[in-house]
């Protein structure tokens, strides 16, 4: 236990790091995945393919080789960042692709005759989206949102791999001084079951409260 | 396509389709463009940087690591859906001592990253004296989160099976576990095989943590490659491309499997209703 306490400040920084990269992360696959969503419920062809490219191919790549190839690839090319910066955008395209999924099973998962009423009331397209689609499909896929999040704290993990120096990173370096594996690495699990355990418990209190019951 | 949104477009909105579709080809090109010129600035499109990648060696090297990926997928696909199954078992069982255990292991591994597990195998079992072979060093931390994984979807699979079913195999006096065995079973694999492949995806995609423990896997290969030939961007695009390749065929097997089944539910569900 004294390890833990010894080295807190290592470890609540990697914890910050953490945090940061969940955070902003998840915003950035939130913006990105309602893009992709909308190319691939657009009627354009092209906007369509475009949308299940990206799917696609972010689905089937491991994480790991995302960040290698930004991290150790882009500066070839030219193209430099921040490491946190690089690991943030990296995280949040790939999970874009798994929030795009989400949101697009969202978007289906809502009544054909919904629309149908909405057009046939006068409403333009946006208005339509904006006031009967999107709230409804927002509302299914709060519980799939959360699983994703809890899937990109996991993720952000990865990052370490690549010198971004996050919590699972600060647990293994103090452990490379300390060498007292148990304490370290149970408390660093400690700390992602409770970060899980209050997105479950965010999660569960919206849905709660949002749940359409069909 | 989406039917919740669209009706059938008529002439105004079938102009503003071409629009988008000439805007959205424009776009695309627009972006190939600028990774062109950016690859060209510096120098990384030249012939001999790509050249290796067309000469046998440099594949044959490459298609090892890929074997060594199969095979520590294979492995521990097979080890976690073995681990799976028995967790999903437990969560079902009527007992509390073995209901309460398996859900404990299930939804604690299910919020700890991979990566931990690694570095728990990596340099926690060694102290304690249990210093693994590479190939295990990997293996197990893989399998011991991706069962829990696998026996959420046995569990989900499971409980999507008719209750009618177990209760036709008791009353002709099998024992629950026969029942299981004989009759849930069978049922509950063929339902959730599309899962378990897309899960396989999500595993195969795991083992590229072999690049932390320095199993010779194909992106640690790739690793040790482009720091021999300095081909990195290079190096890292081909692996990405052969993950890609691996991937996308797996995941469309997962897709056949699921409109198959689905297709095949609907025509029971037609001859159920007619009888």
């Amino acid at each position: 236990m004294s390890v833990l306490l010894d080295h807190l400040p290592e470890l609540w920084q990697g914890l910050v790091v953490t945090l940061q990269l969940t955070a902003a992360s998840f915003l950035g696959a939130a913006v990105l995945g309602v893009i992709v969503t909308a190319l691939r419920v657009s009627p354009v062809r092209v906007l369509r393919a475009i949308g299940t490219a990206y799917v696609e191919t972010f689905q089937n790549l491991p994480l790991l080789v995302l960040l290698v190839l930004a991290f150790f690839g882009l500066p070839e090319i030219g193209v430099k960042a921040e490491p946190l910066t690089t690991a943030i955008v990296v995280v949040s395209v790939y999970e874009a692709a798994y929030v795009g999924e989400a949101l697009r099973s969202g978007v289906n998962s809502v009544s054909k005759g919904q629309g149908e009423a909405a057009r046939a009331i006068g409403l333009t397209f946006t208005q339509s989206l904006r006031h009967v689609i999107l709230p409804q499909a927002l509302r299914t896929v709060v519980q799939p949102l959360g699983n994703i999040a809890i899937a990109l704290i996991m993720n952000t993990a990865l990052a370490g791999a690549v010198s971004i120096v996050e919590l699972t990173t600060a647990a293994k370096n103090v452990n490379l001084v300390e060498a007292q594996p148990i304490p370290i690495f149970v408390g660093a699990g400690i700390a992602y079951a409770l970060l899980a355990a209050l997105v479950g418990l965010v999660t569960g209190r919206l849905e709660r409260r949002l749940v359409i019951l069909r | 396509m989406s039917t919740v949104l669209f009706d059938e477009p008529g002439p105004k909105a079938r102009r503003r389709i071409r629009v988008a579709t000439v805007l959205g080809t424009l776009a695309v090109v627009a972006l190939a463009v600028l990774a062109v010129r950016q690859f060209a600035a510096g120098g990384q499109l030249d012939a001999d940087r790509w050249q290796p990648y067309a000469t046998w060696p440099m594949w044959r090297y490459l298609l090892t690591g890929l074997g060594s990926t199969a095979l520590a997928a294979v492995v521990s696909a097979a080890l976690s859906m073995a681990f799976g199954l028995v967790l999903a078992l437990g969560r079902l069982s009527p007992r509390r001592w073995v209901r309460g255990p398996a859900a404990c292991y299930v939804e604690v591994v299910r919020v700890i990253p991979a990566l931990l597990l690694v570095y728990v195998v990596l340099f926690a079992l060694p102290r304690y004296g249990l210093d693994l072979p590479l190939f295990w060093k990997l293996v197990v931390p893989l399998t011991l989160s991706n069962a829990a994984a696998f026996a959420e979807i046995f569990r989900a699979g499971i409980l999507s099976i008719e209750r009618g079913q177990t209760e036709a195999g008791l009353a002709i006096g099998l024992t629950r576990w026969r029942t299981m065995r004989l009759i849930v079973l069978p049922q509950a694999a063929r339902r959730v095989l599309p899962s378990i492949v897309s899960q396989s995806v999500g595993l195969l995609k795991d083992t590229s943590l072999g690049y932390v423990v320095s199993y010779g896997e194909l992106l640690f290969s790739s690793k040790v490659l482009a720091n021999y030939n300095g081909l990195l961007i290079q190096t890292y695009i081909v692996v990405a491309a052969v993950y890609l390749a691996v991937n996308m065929s797996l995941s469309k097997l997962a897709r056949t499997l699921e409109a198959r089944q689905r297709a095949g539910r609907a025509l029971s569900g037609r001859s159920s209703a007619r009888a």
